[in-house]
């Protein structure tokens, strides 16, 4: 039994409705829990004065730098039992499986050591174990970390990334996203668990240009899958769809809406595609899931950039390897090679707090390409130079570079 | 310290050893799916094995019990595995057809909705709010609660033309992301400023470097070392305030709630695309923001009734025109809504395409 619990008539009022309440869940844990009976407490004091209370601070566990996020309460002398009330970052499966064991065990460490309020997930991906006393944070992770857990990112380091479900329940997946995930983010443990960048680096991993990782805004490091190939079309289930649905659907919701109208229904019910002029966007194989798939031969996109507001507004990345395969060790040695190259470069010349997207935009994208090793490619660009304002005496050499490399 | 434990630095989890049995016997081995109704999705191998997962809206800040709930209901109806979303919704993997129906039952009776699948509005991308980040201006878990109310019975249907993915932020970082609606804090008034605390509170020359602006600089104030603001530059954006606490920016009065329209991520149809403001000035208001509340749910009435099916937001903004969707959502057109940042010269009309 926990001591008496605030009156909280704001909070009160989001346990009604269809949605599951959060803070019907914070209540019941305040039945046995001191820590959960002031959160609430000063929860509701921020719905009354519309302010937050929280400061950061120094928490850690040894051997890391980073991975506990660190609350101490400014009314603590109002609600001294949740004075303190940090986060642990636990990194999540790739793809986010779970066994209902594992995460009753989860539960049970929780329970004993911390407040048991627990998010699956954050918006950059670790499950968050969120109230916990400094004094607890070690035991805690060791016993999460005897489960075969680990701390995920905080602060100027590699961060906890995410991976569709991918292969494991989607056909429209192109390469392991699970793999990649685990053998590429394994790699940089040491950037992770000791921050010493200029600032955060994320890497996520989406199986298809649906992006489903929202990787192209999020990641500083975006795999995306695709093909290169044609895409695969069954015209029997074609046939089928069009016969269900109607060949105005068809024409409406396939055809017309394909980006480059590359797409066409025939008099037969059939489809045609223009292999050549499809962006791989997926619409049309998002609509027609049964008699439409990727191609056979698929590898992945790479674009470097991605991130939020702060400071030169929001970037959305940018294709530096347009294509490439990610089916045996070498090409995944490869991708490992193009991100460590990206990391050491990033670390070498990115300002402080600044994003490999800002820097990418401060330096241009082909000092950074001549950086980490990689050619110029028309394919990451919308459209060439439009002004003239260049000094190109270099001309011959580049473009029999370009000349070369077509050759061989 | 020779007791202490050196971390095991194991990094992202094996997945398998925790994902469903028919999941890992047919990986990679997907051949189609579709959605027999709201809320499950039949995915189909090409060994001719069938799943079925059934998809519910989670509160995402789950104490211990619900989880248990969660895993009782995995363990009586899907063989002791779940899978998690990136929208915190949970789904349970079925191979016994006849046990989806018992099972969307038994969620909906134990109050978890059934739904966020194919075109529908799917649970909102959620931050941290008052409840444990240190910075925000608003809550975050209230904010989700509050809205999922509103749109539940659009999240238990695909009725919308296209997927609506929503995002809430609750500082001008924005951790939530792009969205098809975004509801973001937008601060008003530049930072208060405690001159006492900044000498020994902040690294000065940090916090300078931080302005995207450039108007912050160092002064002495009342003899002591501080910061100033140059109000008339200041853009309230609050950057200054997580490496500078005694700058504060959040303002339970002056900071408010903008909303932002047709972000997306996927590459669907067109190019990916950060979303646009539509609405700003809305009042901050616990415990259910019933004034943001009104506007996303007047603009995704007037989406759901405008759009053509699979026009995402964006796509059906595009198709109409950016005058039409004002005059839609009978939000008022200002003078803020004309970029000035960086690139703003090409969100700039430079042609006589002007629909009438
Ligand atoms: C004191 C400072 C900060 C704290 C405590 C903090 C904490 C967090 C947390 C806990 C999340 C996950 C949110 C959730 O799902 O609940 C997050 C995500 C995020 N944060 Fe921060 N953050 C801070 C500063 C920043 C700054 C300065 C930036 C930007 C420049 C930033 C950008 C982001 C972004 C973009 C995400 C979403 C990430 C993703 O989806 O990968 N944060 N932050
Ligand atoms: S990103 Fe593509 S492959 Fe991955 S889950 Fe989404 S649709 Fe499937
Ligand atoms: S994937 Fe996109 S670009 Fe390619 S054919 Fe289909 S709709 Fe057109
Ligand atoms: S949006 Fe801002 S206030 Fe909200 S969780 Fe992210 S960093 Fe914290
Ligand atoms: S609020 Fe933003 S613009 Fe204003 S001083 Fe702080 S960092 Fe600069």
């Amino acid at each position: 039994m926990a001591k008496q619990i605030h009156d909280t008539p704001m909070l009160d009022q989001l346990e009604s409705g269809p949605w599951p309440s959060f803070v019907t869940g914070l209540k019941r844990l305040a039945k046995d829990n001191d820590m959960m009976v002031d959160l609430l407490g000063q929860l509701e004091h921020s719905y009354e004065t519309r302010k937050g209370f929280w400061k950061g601070g120094t928490v850690g566990v040894f051997g890391y730098g980073g991975g506990i996020i660190p609350r101490f309460s400014e009314v603590a002398s109002k609600f001294p039992d949740s004075a303190e009330f940090h986060t642990l970052r636990i990194q999540p499966p790739a793809g986010m499986h779970y066994s209902t064991a594992v995460l009753r065990q989860m539960c049970d460490v929780w329970e004993k050591h911390g407040s048991g309020l627990v998010a699956f997930h954050g918006q950059s991906g670790d499950i968050m174990f969120q109230g916990i006393r400094t004094d607890k944070v070690q035991a805690a992770f060791d016993e999460f970390n005897e489960m075969g857990f680990d701390l995920g990112g905080a602060g100027p380091a590699v961060r906890t990334s995410m991976s569709c479900i991918g292969h494991a329940r989607c056909e429209q997946s192109c390469y392991d996203t699970a793999r990649a995930h685990r053998d590429i983010v394994n790699t940089f443990m040491d950037d992770m668990h000791r921050p010493a960048l200029p600032y955060k680096f994320k890497f996520k991993f989406s199986g298809c240009p649906n992006d489903c990782m929202n990787s192209v805004q999020r990641a500083d490091m975006a795999v995306i899958g695709t093909w290169c190939d044609d895409m695969q079309v069954d015209q029997a289930e074609v046939k089928a769809f069009v016969a269900s649905r109607g060949r105005q659907y068809v024409l409406d919701n396939v055809t017309t809406r394909c980006p480059t109208k590359c797409i066409r229904l025939k008099d037969d019910d059939t489809l045609d595609v223009d292999n050549r002029n499809c962006v791989r966007c997926m619409h049309c194989i998002n609509v027609m899931t049964k008699a439409l798939k990727p191609g056979k031969d698929r590898g992945v996109t790479v674009l470097i950039g991605g991130k939020r507001t702060l400071k030169i507004g929001d970037l959305f990345g940018t294709v530096v390897v347009p294509f490439m395969k990610l089916e045996s060790q070498e090409d995944m040695d490869r991708l490992r090679e193009i991100a460590q190259n990206t990391i050491d470069f990033f670390a070498e010349n990115a300002l402080e707090h600044e994003r490999t997207g800002e820097m990418i935009d401060r330096i241009g994208l082909v000092n950074f390409l001549e950086g980490i090793g990689l050619e110029v490619d028309p394919r990451m660009i919308d459209y060439p130079r439009v002004s003239s304002y260049v000094r190109m005496d270099g001309w011959d050499e580049e473009a029999a570079k370009w000349n070369e490399r077509k050759a061989g | 310290m020779a007791e202490m434990r050196p971390p095991i630095e194991s990094g992202v989890p094996d997945p398998f050893q925790y994902m469903h049995p028919m999941l890992r016997r047919n990986y990679g081995q997907w051949k189609w799916h579709d959605r027999p109704r709201p809320g499950v999705l039949h995915h189909v191998a090409e060994s001719g094995e069938e799943v079925w997962s059934v998809r519910a809206g989670t509160q995402r800040q789950m104490d211990l019990y619900t989880v248990r709930k969660l895993c009782d209901i995995g363990d009586e109806y899907a063989e002791g595995f779940v899978h998690f979303t990136i929208r915190s919704n949970i789904e349970f993997m079925v191979t016994d057809k006849s046990k989806v129906d018992p099972l969307i039952a038994k969620l909906q009776a134990e109050g978890f909705p059934v739904g966020g699948t194919g075109n529908s509005v799917t649970m909102i991308a959620h931050t941290q709010g008052w409840l444990h980040c240190d910075i925000p201006g608003t809550d975050a878990s209230g904010v989700v609660k509050s809205l999922m109310d509103e749109l539940h019975a659009e999240f238990i249907r695909e009725e919308m033309p296209n997927r609506v993915h929503i995002t809430t932020s609750c500082c001008q970082i924005n951790c939530g992301g792009q969205g098809d609606i975004a509801i973001n804090i937008q601060h008003t008034k530049p930072p208060k400023i405690n001159h006492d605390l900044v000498g020994n509170v902040c690294e000065r020359p940090t916090v300078v470097a931080r302005c995207p602006v450039a108007a912050i600089r160092p002064a002495v104030v009342n003899g002591k070392p501080s910061l100033e603001v140059d109000e008339k530059k200041c853009i309230c954006c609050g950057a200054c305030y997580p490496p500078c606490p005694p700058m504060q920016i959040n303002d339970p009065e002056h900071s408010k709630l903008s909303i932002w329209v047709g972000g997306k991520n996927s590459n669907a149809r067109g190019k990916p695309q950060f979303h646009k403001l539509v609405a700003a000035g809305i009042p901050n208001n616990p415990p259910r923001w019933t004034e943001a509340a009104a506007i996303v749910k007047k603009i995704l009435h007037v989406y759901k009734k405008d759009a053509k099916d699979w026009e995402r937001m964006a796509d059906w903004v595009e198709r109409i025109g950016w005058p039409r969707f004002f005059e839609l959502t009978e939000l008022p057109f200002t003078k803020f809504h004309i970029d000035n940042w960086r690139g703003a010269r090409n969100t700039l009309n430079a042609s006589t395409h002007i629909r009438f």
